[in-house]
């Protein structure tokens, strides 16, 4: 049998978008398999899964906060119970925990950071993005089932809703695993500006070198109304606020203008700014794969181009 | 308390990266290594509870190029011993493998934590730390951005999208896979890490036998992209003229 089992991702009672991504992707691979496409729900909501044939409910108030002890040990007796040839799981902090968790658990081989998966001969085949985005590795299972953590942002979402109702089936959950235990979710701080309603983001990475040359993207930012963003080694450097940080753990953002300096373009920040209207790159190594992405790309040194663009731009 | 950090070194990325000629791995030959940069966050982390409330650190590392030079700036940094790991480990080892070569070694080394960088570069078959925990029997979180310690347990955050964090208590031992310490990793000068290197010996332990991942490489290839950037070139007057004029087209330059 081939089903395709997607492993729902809520948190705060919000479904994540990575599981339509996913469930979009897991009927063309079910059909292709000809086997069903099944949705894991793990202490809470089925809804909004009618794309899928069933969805597996397990577990009530116990496993309703996420903690990975628990959550993988209720994913570890469902794959157990269910069988299913392909699992589906987001590459998020949570499926993080569980997708690798898992694996080791169940011994069944784990495709990480997959961005593309189709079956050929009746095999499962993905494609796992590493080296920062810089290698893309074919991979298939040496047999039978496979687990695939899936990229956010690597298939449509828009293939994953539909209006049908799904048969919904209950699993009796696991003994609950309480080493691990929840204690509350933190919000971000409200932050001074917010870079996902600017028109124009100057973001700056590891290539600013410093705090003190935070400077000279204000100038540019100033220069073009618009608003510094990062990446993320410069918010966790203390240089600029976390609010700024753009990507993966950051902020999605999508505005008119997205200057990139100095960000190599690791798979986590183009997470959150590739479908910016236009990006403009300035990096010093032409393979960095922001270039992959951007619609224009200088390769240079920042401190060079930006002051002069400045100028330019003030007039 | 007790903690192991896991280092591992993966080509820089900065670097050209060159795929071997049987399509399969890097060409191994003339890469750079660096440290991963999120066990160097791990070691800060480490750095810190021991700073607050004392133990001990161990760097373990498998062996691989340059690796020593790694494991005496772990104790240059601070750590009290480091562990090298040495056997048949030639080109990319999987985590699969990886993570059982180091649970073999680490059962026998008491421990209190365990902490990993978050993922690297090259762990297409998932991330060592939650295999590891796995294969330990001990909890395990990812993408955690803080720990304190409380007796016999942590308090840890882990990070999700858009800045939310949940906090969790996790019961010892465990195994967390560090995303960023609250500081950034500190620089143990080149002096400092010599002098270690007359002071300090490395322990080896011998590798045992692990499975690989249960998965084939096909292939690797660079990535075919749909559409890459249009290239702007010249000096800088060149560029610049030329960046503008594509912003004024858009309407961008009124802000
Ligand atoms: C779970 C998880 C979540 C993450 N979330 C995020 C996230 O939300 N956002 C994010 O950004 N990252 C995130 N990351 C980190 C991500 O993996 C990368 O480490 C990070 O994006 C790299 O940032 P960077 O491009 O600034 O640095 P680097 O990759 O170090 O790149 C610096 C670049 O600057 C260039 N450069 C250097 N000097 C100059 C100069 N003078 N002129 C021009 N160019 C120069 C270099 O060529 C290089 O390409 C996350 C990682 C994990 C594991």
């Amino acid at each position: 049998m081939g089903n395709v089992l997607v492993v729902v991702e809520q948190l705060n009672g919000k479904t994540g978008e990575i599981t339509f991504e996913m469930l979009g992707k897991g009927r063309e691979l079910a059909s292709a398999l000809g086997g069903e496409l099944h949705a894991l729900v793990i202490g809470g909501q089925a809804d909004e899964l009618g794309i899928a044939d069933k969805v597996w409910v397990m577990g009530d108030g116990a496993l309703a906060h996420y903690t990975s002890a628990n959550h993988k040990a209720a994913l570890v007796a469902a794959i157990s119970a269910i069988s299913p040839r392909v699992t589906l799981i987001g590459n998020t902090s949570i499926g993080m925990d569980l997708a690798a968790g898992a694996s080791a658990a169940t011994g069944i081989p784990l495709i990480a950071y997959c961005n593309a998966l189709r079956v050929e001969g009746g095999q499962v085949v993905g494609t796992s993005q590493i080296y920062g985005g810089k290698v893309l590795a074919e991979v298939a299972p040496e047999d039978g089932a496979c687990i695939v953590s899936v990229l956010a942002g690597a298939f449509p979402a828009s293939a994953g809703r539909s209006d049908k109702t799904p048969v919904l089936e209950t699993l009796a959950p696991p003994a609950l695993d309480n080493r691990v235990r929840f204690v509350r979710l933190i919000e971000p701080e409200a932050a001074d500006v917010d870079i996902t309603k600017a028109a124009v983001v100057v973001s700056v990475g590891r290539g600013i070198q410093s705090a003190d040359n935070i400077e000279l993207a204000d100038g540019l930012a100033d220069a073009l109304g618009g608003v510094v963003g990062a990446s993320r080694p410069v918010t966790d450097a203390g240089w600029l606020p976390k609010s700024r940080q753009v990507g993966k753990s950051g902020l999605r953002v999508k505005p008119k203008l997205y200057l990139a300096l100095g960000i190599s373009g690791a798979p986590e920040h183009l997470e959150g700014m590739k479908d910016s209207g236009l990006i403009i790159a300035i990096n010093q190594d032409a393979s960095a794969p922001i270039f992959d992405v951007a619609h224009y790309g200088v390769v240079g040194d920042l401190f060079e181009i930006v002051p002069a663009l400045t100028e330019k731009i003030k007039g | 308390m007790n903690i192991i950090v896991i280092v591992k070194h993966v080509p820089d990325l900065v670097e050209e990266l060159e795929i071997a000629e049987d399509g399969k791995d890097l060409n191994r030959d003339f890469l750079k290594f660096v440290v991963n940069e999120f066990d160097d966050q791990a070691l800060e982390q480490a750095l810190l509870l021991k700073e607050k409330g004392g133990g001990t650190i161990t760097a373990v590392a498998l062996d691989a190029p340059e690796i020593d030079q790694t494991l005496f700036t772990c104790l240059a940094k601070g750590a009290d011993k480091a562990v090298k790991i040495v056997g048949d480990l030639e080109g990319r080892v999987t985590s699969h493998a990886a993570a059982h070569m180091l649970a073999d070694a680490l059962k026998a080394m008491s421990h209190d934590l365990i902490l990993t960088g978050v993922q690297s570069a090259e762990d297409l078959d998932g991330q060592v730390g939650p295999l590891l925990a796995t294969y330990l029997g001990e909890p395990h979180v990812s993408v955690v951005t803080g720990v304190e310690a409380r007796g016999q347990m942590v308090v840890v955050r882990q990070e999700y999208a858009g800045g939310v964090t949940g906090e969790f208590e996790v019961d010892l031992p465990a195994v967390l896979g560090i995303q960023a310490a609250p500081q950034p990793p500190r620089y143990a000068p080149i002096s400092r890490v010599r002098a270690t290197m007359k002071e300090k010996k490395l322990v080896e332990i011998q590798a045992a036998a692990a499975d690989g991942a249960g998965l084939n490489v096909r292939q690797m290839v660079r990535p075919q992209v749909a559409s890459h950037a249009e290239m702007i070139e010249g000096n800088t007057d060149t560029v610049v003229e030329r960046i503008v004029g594509i912003m004024a087209e858009r309407g961008l330059m009124n802000g």
